[in-house]
This record gives structure tokens, sequence and C-alpha cells, in this order.
């Protein structure tokens, strides 16, 4: 769904000596935002007119031990809801007023639609109910849910950025979990078991590669396969070998939250992210420190000439294949540590399949985040909001069916991949061996 | 430094790609190696370069022997390569580009990327070339782009520097400027491989010409040798460098193309409201410096690609909007610019290729069974009629040559009742012999009262072939001329320069 409008050439200038024959461009402007926003509007609008809620709906900024607190608010849900589906429909109307003027819509809009229709949501869901929302929570929440998302986003970067598509997060993520929670028990030491973990997502990477760099074996169908792999070991290893022993093997004494001083004084935001397990600040470091080793080391330039163009890499003296394996183990590494949250942050035992789909979410952040490690951890931050809200509307007591909310995470991947966001364009040789003739 | 290769041989599978070359190139001289698609010298300087390892010969670089393990100990050795499809990363800039493989770094492992700039505002200034460090590849004119590879190769101190088919891409105002710089690096002392099949590029710039044929050297020419001396030696026999053909006979019937317009999904017009009329028995050439539209304009003449605005009427039918199936049975042959990828089913053989397109309905289907007894006499037929050299007609055409390949796409194409002819590069990677044939081929069609629409980027092809002559720049007709038109004009033509203005210049 595109729409054509011609604008003033602008490209550049021909060689010297060429003349005023300058090639023309149109923009190429998506109206997918304008359709996209107008039917989630929509959308709210039935939702708060067919099942109209009376009452106050309350939400609460701060907990008893905040130093600054904030006092909670009470707002009438319904008249709330109301003015943010307006407000929703003069910003759609101001994004189709751009596309028809042949303009881009600004992310900007776009993010601004969704707190409306976010708070819209919320209102109306929590009107008349006698709890109120826990917003630290709600936030802090969403962190907690998107910590093995990005995790296994970043990895995912690494890797395609390299030209190594990696289907196999959702393994990575698993081993780790299941690793860090025998490593963690046995030792009765987290941080072993998130080393352990680190070394058990690198050892599937180590798979990965062998396969599909050394090999040459399509990207995709090893890394599905090795997600069945992961998935039947760990669940055959678990039945057999961790439930009978779960005291002495699956047990793990968890990290504990630490507060970091000031930041975690901040209203509503410093105790939703500053006091956290240690695990939650190594993903706060390894988010920029992805970004810098992408794309201002030598490492990561290399990195990525080699997922663009490896023939072109090769003649000028660089080893793909050798930098495709490194991409590949450490990005295994990063979702390994993801991993570990499961079971030496989240919870202290294992369970069966408890990773539940995470590496495929990391997957779509990849993608959703145009294979840039910050937009990517942004991405699963969005997907772990979405699960969260679930939590957040049962606390309350909202009356939407617990179902549709746990189908949430996967609608917004689904629009989110479908280019709601405008196009994004991968490493060009991502899935592609490289082949030396 | 000087270079020398001796006995080098290189063999993939049963086929041997160079036997025993041997080879000195003398700092200070541009050494020629002409020969055609698929002689063999690609694959030379590939080994030399480190790409490919040699089974047996050896590489030495002042009377050293030298053992390459992979382009990176070429590079060190001081061996530079302008690539024939150019070594760049698009989405990286020139400077990036540049220091890619040797970058220097700051405190923290950080990229140096200010002295990459320097280093190539620094070669850059020393040649004349005006190149933005921080400008990206994929943006730049493939002319810039080329310059960014000499860059690339010099910001290495390479001291024997290869040019592999260095003017493909390039318009006859760039050659000359390319000629240029080939000369200063002469002047300074390097030692200059030039790969290239085109006579008259070899005969202005070479010092001395190495000739090679079917992988082996078949002898040494002077620089002062004619065109046909080097065609003959570069062939094997004499060769018709012109196309015979008589004035053309025009038809009632024709082509006619009206403002059409065609955008690609970033939003660039690629074909920028071009009109132009063919009439029965006249031959359109379609010039131009490739990727400046004429690809597009092909396809979107025959279906493969959507036109977002125009008309094009074939004898008053309007093409436009129907689907391929649709413009072939109306009568339009298609030869594909890349026969490998849209002409041909590589593993198919030669029998199922020559009736890719016929097998929907009679004579070569009936009641959704094939006729493999006709199609098997049919190209039979076919094979004997075009001269495809083929062990036989169950033959994979993927085995086949390059030139025998395209006769194969131009006998099926040939073979339906035309009324429109649309080929793209139809002698691109073919032999000397074949092009030949497939010109002499082109001609009878226009003969025969059919509007022939050709795509070339070689001007020789343009001018030999065309009655007309229609050159494109970034999308736009710069002017249509008959081919006896002067190659200068039509040089600044396709630099974008209309003939009235390069007259006057």
């Amino acid at each position: 769904m595109t729409t054509l409008a011609p604008t003033p050439s602008s490209s550049p200038a021909p060689q010297e000596g060429a003349t005023a024959v300058v090639a023309r461009h149109v923009a190429v402007v998506s109206r997918k935002a304008v359709v996209a926003s107008g039917v989630l509007t929509l959308l709210l609008a039935l939702l708060v007119a067919l099942a109209p809620h009376a009452g106050l709906a309350r939400f609460r900024f701060s907990s008893e031990t905040d130093l600054f607190r904030i006092p909670s608010v009470a707002v009438p849900g319904q008249t709330v809801a109301w003015v943010c589906v307006v407000l929703a429909v003069l910003v759609t109307a101001g994004m189709a007023l751009l596309v028809r003027a042949g303009r881009r819509v600004p992310v900007v809009l776009s993010a601004l639609l969704a707190v409306l229709l976010v708070v819209g949501f919320l209102a109306w869901a929590g009107a008349g109910s006698d709890r109120d929302f826990p917003v630290v929570r709600l936030v802090g929440g969403s962190v907690l849910l998107a910590v093995p998302i990005v995790f296994g986003a970043l990895g995912g970067v690494l890797g395609e950025r390299a030209g190594v598509v990696n289907i196999a997060i959702e393994a990575q993520l698993l081993a780790g979990a299941f690793t860090a929670a025998v490593v963690g028990s046995l030792t009765d030491s987290p941080w072993a078991g998130l080393l352990a973990a680190v070394l058990a997502g690198a050892l599937v990477a180590l798979v990965l590669g062998l396969f599909t760099i050394t090999y040459k074996v399509d990207q995709v169908i090893v890394g599905v396969v090795l997600n069945v792999l992961v998935i039947g070991l760990t669940s055959f290893l678990y039945s057999q070998v961790l439930v009978p022993s779960a005291d002495r093997l699956n047990s793990t004494t968890r990290f504990p939250p630490v507060a970091v001083p000031l930041l975690s004084e901040v209203p509503v935001l410093g105790p939703a992210l500053f006091r956290q397990s240690v695990v939650v600040y190594l993903m706060y470091l390894a988010v920029p420190a992805v970004w810098f080793a992408l794309y201002r080391t030598r490492w990561g330039l290399r990195l990525r000439a080699v997922g663009e163009h490896p023939k072109a890499a090769d003649t000028v003296g660089i080893k793909v294949q050798r930098t495709r394996y490194v991409a590949v183990l450490v990005a295994g590494g990063i979702v390994g540590l993801g991993g570990a949250f499961y079971t030496v942050v989240s919870v202290s035992s294992f369970g069966k399949e408890m990773t539940a789909g995470a590496g495929f979410i990391a997957l779509a952040a990849v993608i959703f985040g145009k294979w840039d490690p910050v937009r990517a951890a942004l991405a699963a931050l969005l997907f772990g909001a979405a699960s969260n809200l679930e939590g957040a509307l049962s606390i309350v007591g909202a009356p939407v069916p617990s179902q549709f909310m746990l189908m949430l995470p996967y609608v917004v991947t689904v629009l989110a991949v479908a280019g709601l966001v405008g196009r994004s364009r991968g490493p060009a040789a991502s899935g592609q061996p490289y082949v030396k003739e | 430094m000087k270079l020398e290769l001796r006995g080098i041989t290189k063999r993939f599978g049963a086929l041997v790609a160079n036997d025993h070359i041997d080879l000195r190139v003398e700092p200070g001289e541009i050494h020629c190696l002409l020969g055609e698609n698929g002689a063999g010298k690609s694959t030379l300087m590939n080994v030399l370069y480190g790409l490919y390892t040699a089974d047996e010969g050896e590489i030495l670089l002042d009377d050293e022997v030298q053992r390459f393990t992979g382009p990176g100990d070429a590079m060190a050795a001081g061996i530079g390569m302008v690539h024939q499809h150019f070594m760049l990363i698009p989405v990286f800039t020139v400077a990036e580009n540049v220091m890619l493989g040797h970058e220097e770094t700051k405190a923290a492992g950080r990229l140096d990327l200010d002295a990459a700039r320097r280093r190539v505002r620094e070669i850059a200034d020393r040649f004349g070339f005006h190149v933005d460090p921080d400008a990206l590849v994929e943006d730049l004119p493939v002319g810039v782009q080329q310059r960014v590879e000499i860059i690339k190769a010099l910001s290495r101190d390479a001291r024997v520097l290869v040019f592999d088919e260095p003017t493909a891409v390039l318009t006859p105002q760039e050659t000359d400027e390319l000629m240029a710089v080939m000369r200063r690096l002469k002047e300074g002392g390097a030692a200059i491989v030039f790969i290239t099949h085109k006579l008259r590029e070899v005969r202005e710039v070479a010092d001395r010409i190495t000739v090679v044929r079917r992988g082996r050297i078949v002898g040494e020419a002077s620089p002062t040798s004619t065109d046909a001396e080097l065609a003959a030696l570069m062939v094997g026999r004499a060769v018709e460098l012109t196309v015979p053909k008589e004035a053309p006979r025009p038809t009632a019937s024709a082509l006619e193309v009206r403002g059409l317009e065609v955008t690609d999904p970033t939003g660039a017009v690629v074909v920028d409201d071009v009109s132009f009329t063919v009439r029965g028995g006249e031959v359109l050439v379609v010039a131009g410096v490739q990727g400046n539209g004429q690809t597009e304009l092909a396809e979107a003449l025959v279906g493969l690609q959507p036109a977002s605005g125009g008309s094009v009427t074939l004898d008053g039918t309007e093409l436009l909007g129907r689907s391929v199936r649709q413009v072939l049975d109306a009568g339009v042959g298609i030869v594909p610019e890349d026969r490998t990828h849209d002409g041909l089913v590589g593993a198919f053989t030669v029998a199922e290729n020559l009736v890719l397109d016929r097998t929907d309905g009679p004579p070569f289907a009936r009641a959704g069974q094939l006729q493999l007894g006709l199609r098997d006499r049919f190209a039979a037929e076919k094979v004997e009629e075009f001269d495809i050299r083929t062990q036989g007609i169950d033959t994979p055409v993927g085995r086949l040559s390059g030139g025998n390949q395209q006769k194969v796409v131009l006998a099926r194409e040939l073979s339906r009742d035309l009324r429109l002819l649309v080929a793209s590069q139809p002698t691109r990677g073919v032999d000397v012999g074949s092009i030949e044939f497939i010109h002499r081929r082109i001609v009878e069609t226009r003969d025969a009262g059919v509007p022939v629409v050709v795509v070339s980027t070689e001007l020789d092809e343009a001018v030999a072939l065309g009655d007309r002559i229609l050159v494109m720049y970034r999308g736009r007709v710069v002017g249509v001329v008959p081919a006896t038109t002067p190659r200068d004009v039509l040089g600044l033509m396709m630099a974008g320069i209309p003939q009235t203005e390069g007259a006057s210049a």
C-alpha cells in the first residue's frame, strides 16, 4: 500500500562535465501507519462505546518505600477513554494529511498514538475497579519480561549482521536457562550459573556455526532443527534427571535485587528500572556495548562487511569464515546469558520449555529493530510491555478474557514485522553461506 | 615492482582455465591482457590475487617466489586489484571501504575514521578525483565507485595494479579519464595489468599486449596493430567486425511508446517520460551506460515490470497492464538481459528450454500432455538451424557456453511468429563467433519487417546493429540519432549532454 507523490528532485549532482539532467525522485509514502492507526482507534472506540464502564480508574505511581512519593491519580475512566479516542482520531487525521501531502509520517506521531491508545484502554479497563494500577510495577514488569528478549535480540542482531541468520535463539535461551539451573544449583552460586549459561549458549552457537558456516547447510533449517533438538533434550533431562533430584540439581540461589543509589529514587522509573538484579544491569550495559562494538570498532566494521558483501571482505584479506564464527559464538554467549535470567533471577528452578517462544519474539525484535542493537532492544521492551499488560489487567480485574491478552505480544509482533515501522533492509548477505570458488 | 608469472595452470574439473601461462610485467609499463570473455583472463588474475590457488606454476615479485594463501597476502606483497564487479560494501562510506581490512584504531579500540578520511583525501587530491570520504558508496555513480576501488588499492601502497575489465561500466569520457589515471600511475612507476576485450582501448593505452585464447597465451601484439589483426589473434580466425546490412525498408507495423514511466520501490523514477517509435523493418538501439534505465525500459515493454505511467502500443494494441503471457501471445519476442537468470532454466535440457514458453497448448501440449516426440524433432531442427554447439538436445542448458546458451534463447524467441523483438544485451558474455551469428539473425528479423528494439551498453554494437540509436541517461531520453552519428557525440550523449550542445561544445 503505497502512494506516489512527486517531489522536487534530490539526487547527488552528476559528475563533472555532465549536464542539468538529474534523475527524478518521487517520494514513496507508506499508508500502512495511517490505516493501522485508524483501525486501532476504531477498535478502541468500539470497545469503549459497546462496553461502557462507569467509575474511576486509579493509577498508583509510587510505593510506600519510595523517597519521593507521587500521589495516586483517580480519573473517570470512561471520560478519559473517550478523550483518548478523540485525540487518537486527531492524530490519525494528522497522519492522513501528511501522507496526502506526500510526506513521511514521523515516528513521534506513531508513538504518541500508541501512548494514547494504551492510556485510553487502561482507563477503560480500570474504570470501576476497587484496585489501582501499579504503574511502577507495570514498567518494571515490562523490563523484567523483556530481559531474555533483549539478550536474544542482541544475539540475533550480531549473528545476522555477520551474515548468519540465528533462528536458534530459542534454543540458546533454553540451553542457557537449563545449564544455569543445574550449575547454579550444584555450586550454589548464581555467578557460576550465569557463566555456565554463557558457555551453553555459545555451545549451541558452535553447532549452528559448524553446520551453517563450515558445511553451508541452509541456516533456517539448521536453526529450526536446533530449536527442536534443545527443547527435546532439555525436556528429557528435566524429567529424567532434574525432577528426581530437584533439591540438588534444580534449586538455585537467585540474584537478589540491588538498588542503585540515587537513580533508584527517581519517581516512577527509579524503582522500576534500578531496583533490579545484576542480570538486568548487565542488560543495560550489553545494549550500548554491542552498539559500540558493532559501529565503532574494527571488529564490528569487519563483522558488518562480512554480512553485507563477504567476497569484498575476502578481497581485502578478512577471513570471512573466522569472522562469522566469532560473531556467532559471541552472539550465542549473549543469548545464553539472557537464558540464565529465567533460572537465576526470575525463578529458582528450570521448567520444561520455560522460554515459551521468547526466542522467536526476539527474532521479530531483530527485524522490527532494523538489525540495530538499540532499536532491537527497544522493540524487545515493547514486546515485554505487551506481555506484561495481561498481568496488570488481571490485577485490577479488568473484563478482558486473559486469553486475549496472552495473544497480545504475538499480535504486536505480527503487526510490527509486517512493516508498520516502515521498510527495513537487512544485511545483504544475511542467510547466505560464503562459498569460495 | 616487477611481476612475473611462470607456468600458471588452473583447472576447474575437466576445464583448463589457464594452461601454463607465462607473463612478465615491468614497472612503469601498462601490460594489456587481451582476450574474449571466458578466455581465462579473470581466472589468471584471481590466481595472482590469491583468490584462487594455482594447480601449477609460480608467482614472482622482483624475482622472489610468492606464496599467497589469500588476497590478504597478495595485498601485503603490493598487489592491488580493481575488480570488474566492484568489491565495495554499498552501505559503507568511502572512508570505511578504504580502511576495511587495515583499520587504524584509537584508544579503547575505536576506529580512527579521521585517519581514513585523510588518507582518502590525500590520494584523491593526488589524482584530482573528487570523492567525498563520507559519501555512502551506493549513492555514488559507478564511475566514482571505480575511483574508490582505485583509492582502495593505492591506500595499501600497491605497486602492481590489476584492472579487470574496468571500462565495462564507464561512459566513453569516463574511459578516457581512466586511461589518463592509468598513465599517471605508470609514470609513478607502477606495473599495470589491464584486462579487456575492447580493441580500441588496448591500442590507446597499452605498452605491450598479450593475447589469451582458451586459457593459453597465443601471442604478443604491438600496440600499433590494427583492430582486425588484434581481433583475428583473439578469436583465432579472421573476424567480420561490421554487421552487413542493407538500408532499412520500413513497414506499416510499429511499436509506439509514449510517456513511459517506471518507478522503483524506493521512489526513484528509473524510466522517466520515455517516448519513441520503432517502425517494422528497423532496429532501434537503446544505448547508454549501464544502469541508466535501459533494463527497466526493456522489462516494462514486455510486462516484466509494472509501468507507473504512459502507454506502449504495438500496431495500435496497448501492451501495458497485460501479463507477460498476454504480451508473448501478442507476438513479442524477449531476449532478457541475464539469460542464466531470466532466459533459461539451467538444469533443464536444451529441448525443454526451446519450448519453455509453449507448453500450455498445441502443438507442443495436447490434452495436458507434452508432445515429446514433436518437441525433440523441433529441438533438433533448431539446434541445426541456429548452430547451437551442444552434445545433444538432452544436455542441460547450463552446461553450454554463454554464446550457445544465448543462441538457445534466440532460437526459442525467433521460432514464433513475431511482431516485435526486444533484445537486451544480446551479446553480453558471448564469444565473437556467436556475436556475428546473433547479429545476423537480428538483422534478418528486421528485414522480415519486424520492429526490433535492442538494448546495448556497447557503443560498437549500437553503431553496428542500429538504424537509429536512442541514448538514455538517468532514465530519460537524451536524444534519438541516426547510427551514423559520430562516436564522440554519442559518448557525450551517454554522459547526458544532448547532441546540439555536444556539437557546439
